[in-house]
């Protein structure tokens, strides 16, 4: 049932390896630990789906590989090499709007082109290719107040891949957009990894999106203290489509056997939050 | 303005001739005692008085010169303290319940200070004039920096800002659209400064006039002072919206409803 780590990935060196990492927050109850002895790695160019119940840590992962967290124990490797610090190579596209609401979506766009030193006439031509990319060439001269849910992510995604960063870190991005947006925006970034790889983290509390999207599947146990319980190599054929890879009897029996394990932990964690309560 | 508003004007104005006539019918006939509440046609022939002759000109000048330097320099003092204790949290702590005290004050008894130290000219007003404005634009300021979203933030970190970088095009544009967000109070301070400054003690502008015309007991003149400053700090007022909307385009409240009705 439950597919181990395929052993090859681990002879070939991972674009981002976490090697026993422990997070601990001390708060007014004590100290929690968010996540306890993690070992993963993602491989150059794999799209790898983190899936797990509510506050099982799968955002503290996303902040140790960018640097804006720094583990208790263990550590966090980009390349082989220690991370420090926020890291040039690494693109984050954040759940919650994150945009500059004082920039129009150009001005956005390029911001992270013009903090990397480009001047401001190629960066904005740059930028303005990217907007076309993710079909808002015609909202350029746009607020983000003035554009809808979906159309700032994805000025957000252009503004995350104009800087071109090898690793790109995604905290359940579409998880506010309605079901059709949803399926669209999930289409456009398969396309847009497809033309160079980037090694892909990608966190959602939703199997499905995770199945249609990546590489392989790793399930993060119930927190606190939370860790992956399970690695699922997803042998779905590319290009996808996400709304119709999602009838196949591959995906369906992919979505039962990991849902098999997922429910497990689902149910572990809302037991601990009941008990909690209590 | 929205159409309903457009209509009313008519009626404001007519409002506004009702008030007049009453007060010109009730002082005339010596209902109100005139000595003390003045009369329409003489306060406007004083106006008239004033603008024919240039009279008023230099006085005005001086209000309104003191009101944009108290105003200038408040803003700037503000900005500058209020990302500073934005962004050094523990001087902040430390320096709280000063901030406090001082905001508590009523500032205005400050003025007879002022005019010890920088004596009866414009210094002393733009001094109460910047001790006024100060204080708002350094909460607003303070309140910004520290409501900075921490997403946004560590998003322009990892696009590869450097620190100089989050403070010119995160922590910058977060303070100043607080202080747009303050501006009409802190114009109507500057101008509040001014003219209370003046008319504590001075040898110019539209308080010193008001002061003078008290002395003698003319209250039209008074009131034709109270004129001058009301009309000023209206237009003051449509200035600073004018420019409220050009610079905030990107805010969705307020502005944009703004904009929406322009078109």
């Amino acid at each position: 049932m439950i597919q181990p780590a395929p052993t090859g990935q681990s002879q070939v060196r991972d674009a981002v390896a976490l090697r026993g990492v422990s997070v601990d927050f001390s708060t007014p109850q004590g100290v929690l630990e968010v996540v306890r002895e993690v070992d993963l790695g993602v491989g150059a160019g794999e799209f790898l789906c983190i899936v797990g119940p509510t506050g099982c840590g799968k955002s503290t992962l996303l902040n140790l590989v960018a640097g804006l967290l720094v583990p208790s124990v263990g550590s966090v490797l980009i390349d082989e090499t220690p991370v420090t610090g926020i890291h040039s190579a690494v693109g984050y596209l954040f759940q919650a709007d994150a945009l500059l609401p004082w920039r129009d979506a150009l001005g956005n766009v390029a911001a992270g082109l013009v903090f990397r030193g480009v001047p401001r006439r190629e960066a904005e031509a740059e930028a303005l290719a990217w907007l076309a990319r993710v079909g808002l060439a015609g909202a350029a001269r746009r607020y983000p107040h003035q554009l809808s849910g979906g159309m700032k992510k994805r000025v957000a995604l252009a503004q995350v891949l104009a800087v071109n960063p090898r690793i790109l870190l995604m905290d359940e991005p579409f998880s506010a957009l309605d079901v059709q947006t949803r399926a669209q925006m999930e289409n456009e970034l398969l396309r847009l990894w497809a033309q160079d790889r980037k090694s892909v983290i990608f966190i959602t509390h939703d199997l499905e999106e995770a199945i249609a999207l990546g590489d392989r599947v790793v399930v993060m146990s119930a927190g606190p203290a939370s860790r992956p319980v399970g690695s699922h190599v997803i042998d779905l054929p590319r290009p996808r489509e996400v709304e119709e890879i999602r009838m196949t009897p591959r995906f369906l029996e992919l979505q039962r056997q990991i849902w098999e394990q997922l429910r497990h932990e689902v149910h572990a964690g809302l037991t601990r939050t009941g008990a909690w309560t209590e | 303005m929205s159409a309903g508003t457009a209509r009313l004007w008519p009626w404001q104005l007519a409002l506004l001739g009702v008030l007049l006539l009453g007060w010109h019918e009730l002082t005339a006939r010596e209902v109100l005692p005139s000595f003390f509440f003045g009369r329409p046609l003489l306060v406007w022939a004083v106006l008239r008085q004033w603008f024919t002759s240039g009279l008023i000109y230099p006085h005005l000048g001086v209000t309104l010169l003191e009101t944009l330097l108290a105003f200038a320099c408040g803003t700037l003092l503000g900005i500058l303290a209020g990302m500073w204790l934005g962004l050094s949290p523990r001087v902040a702590a430390l320096l709280e319940p000063y901030i406090k005290a001082a905001n508590a004050m009523p500032r205005v008894v400050l003025a007879p200070i002022f005019a010890m130290w920088f004596g009866l000219g414009v210094g002393s007003k733009v001094a109460l004039g910047i001790t006024l404005v100060f204080f708002g634009v350094f909460f607003n300021v303070l309140q910004g920096i520290r409501e900075v979203s921490p997403v946004v933030l560590a998003n322009a970190r990892l696009l590869g800002a450097s620190p100089a970088q989050l403070l010119r095009h995160v922590y910058w544009p977060a303070a100043t659209s607080w202080v747009f967000s303050s501006l009409h109070t802190s114009v109507g301070m500057a101008f509040v400064g001014a003219v209370v400054g003046e008319y504590l003690g001075s040898a110019r502008g539209v308080g010193y006039l008001i002061l003078q015309a008290e002395g003698v007991f003319d209250i039209n003149a008074v009131i034709a002072g109270m004129v001058v400053l009301t009309v000023c700090a209206l237009l003051l007022d449509a200035l600073v919206t004018r420019v409220e909307r050009r610079l905030l385009v990107w805010r969705p409240t307020p502005v944009s409803a703004a904009h929406a009705d322009s078109r």
